[in-house]
């Protein structure tokens, strides 16, 4: 049977071959299953079921278990007793943060938005390991 | 603020204490680690969800079973690493230098490409606080803060990579969601039995997030006043030096970062002193495990790394 496997970060990126530094073809969101075609050290091809996209994903953007992110009462039931699936969007999530910041006014989170809103381009990153004589990893 | 104010973070993590405990001293209960199953169907009672049937079979799977922090999520990780890294910011200030701030980055994040785990629910992203104190904060998830004081003790680019890559081996590792206790994470569970498919409302929401809140002290505790196991500090510098090799750069910086390090830590001090074994001892574990052909470091590093921190 085909593996399949979930997608465990907020935006997965389909890349052209095993290489941060490929050309990407896609995206796929969080908790979409993709079905496993091949792996290669640290890297699995992946084809994303109902739609055309195929591509190399990171091993560490995918779960082996699978993220329900519309759950029903016996997917949650399942998920607390046996850790077999995992829920998008409950435990510790938004509501929670927002819960918690109203009790800690003086906590300012917007230096933690702006921190993770910037993030060096792959190509910026990419003419700073050349010009350094640096290797990204493949 | 010279240093980790930690007075404030005391009384704020006394605070999350107090309040779980005067809030439910069920949750007292399960903070001192006995009778979890017990506690737990107690607790998934006192929500008013689960009728006593209920209640005595998820506390029954919960003590057969224990919740780890593997249970934990990569978003919920995301969630507990931003709290992490507001704590850490009600303490110290970011320091603003854009061409400082933006080399960090591209160092930080061409490194993390070279370590076992390239990949976090939100990604890594890297901030130099501006404080003479020499420490490092890597929160949960890829949040990751480094103090002037630090940068200071590099005289490399090369020694930079090795202090943000030691940081990034405690995220592959997750080591700070790993100081979580484990009977936070049973409780949590329980709260999300009890809750079913339903949008957290009243009570639920307030007992998960004051477990939430002592999840977040528990990691910040570790981070800021205990440390890390001596085993977990090795692991994050075995997995600095390879993700080095990997990427280039000269992993025996870590040795030569360490070095200077030692001539400016204070004895006693509120920093990496406290929370780190002394450099000496890590750089007797380290020296063994590092490769016997050294990379060299071109001009053209050099020089960048001393145009970004020259005035570090």
């Amino acid at each position: 049977m085909a593996q399949m496997m979930s997608v465990q970060i907020q935006t997965g990126q389909l890349r052209s071959s095993p290489s941060f530094l490929a050309r990407i073809v896609g995206e796929v969101a969080y908790a979409r299953q993709v079905q496993v075609l091949e792996e290669r050290t640290g890297w699995m091809r992946v084809a994303v079921p109902g739609s055309e996209l195929i591509g190399w994903m990171h091993e560490s953007a995918l779960s082996r278990r699978r993220i329900v992110l519309q759950a029903g009462d016996a997917d949650v039931e399942r998920a607390a007793t046996t850790g077999e699936i995992a829920l998008a969007g409950k435990g510790f999530n938004e509501q929670v943060e927002r819960e918690f910041r109203s009790r800690n006014p003086d906590l300012d989170f917007r230096k933690i938005d702006q921190m993770q809103a910037s993030r060096p381009t792959m190509a910026q990153v990419h003419q700073f390991a050349l010009e350094g004589r640096l290797r990204l990893a493949e | 603020m010279l240093h980790f104010s930690r007075r404030n973070f005391m009384a704020w993590s006394g605070k999350a204490f107090l309040s779980a405990a005067c809030a439910s001293p069920l949750l007292a209960g399960l903070l001192s680690g006995c009778k979890t199953g017990d506690v737990v169907g107690e607790l998934g009672r006192a929500t008013g969800v689960l009728d006593d049937e209920q209640a005595r079979s998820v506390a029954r799977v919960a003590t057969a079973l224990g919740r780890s922090f593997e249970d934990i999520t990569p978003e919920q990780e995301f969630y507990i690493g931003r709290t992490v890294g507001a704590t850490i910011l009600g303490s110290y200030s970011p320091y603003t230098d854009p061409k400082a701030t933006s080399y960090v980055n591209l160092v930080g994040t061409l490194v993390s490409l070279s370590s076992d785990m390239p990949e976090t629910f939100g990604g890594y992203h890297f901030m130099i606080l501006d404080s003479d104190e020499i420490n490092a904060f890597a929160a949960p998830g890829g949040l990751i803060f480094v103090t002037r004081g630090m940068l200071r003790c590099c005289t490399t680019e090369d020694a930079v990579a090795a202090v943000l890559a030691h940081e990034i081996g405690h995220i592959q590792h997750q080591h700070g969601i790993q100081t979580i206790q484990r009977a936070r994470v049973t409780s949590a569970f329980t709260i999300l039995a009890a809750e079913g498919a339903r949008t957290l409302g009243g009570r639920d929401l307030v007992q998960l997030t004051e477990i939430f809140e002592e999840s977040v002290s528990d990691v910040i505790n570790t981070l800021a006043v205990n440390g890390y196991s001596r085993n977990a500090e090795r692991e994050a510098d075995r997995a600095a030096v390879m993700i080095l090799d990997r990427a280039g750069y000269d992993s025996a910086a870590l040795v030569s970062m360490l070095e200077v390090m030692e001539t400016k830590l204070t004895p006693g001090g509120l920093d990496f002193a406290r929370t780190h074994p002394a450099p000496a001892s890590r750089i007797r574990d380290i020296r063994p495990i590092l490769p016997l052909v050294r990379a060299s470091n071109p001009a053209l590093r050099q020089e960048r790394f001393l145009a970004a921190l020259h005035r570090i």
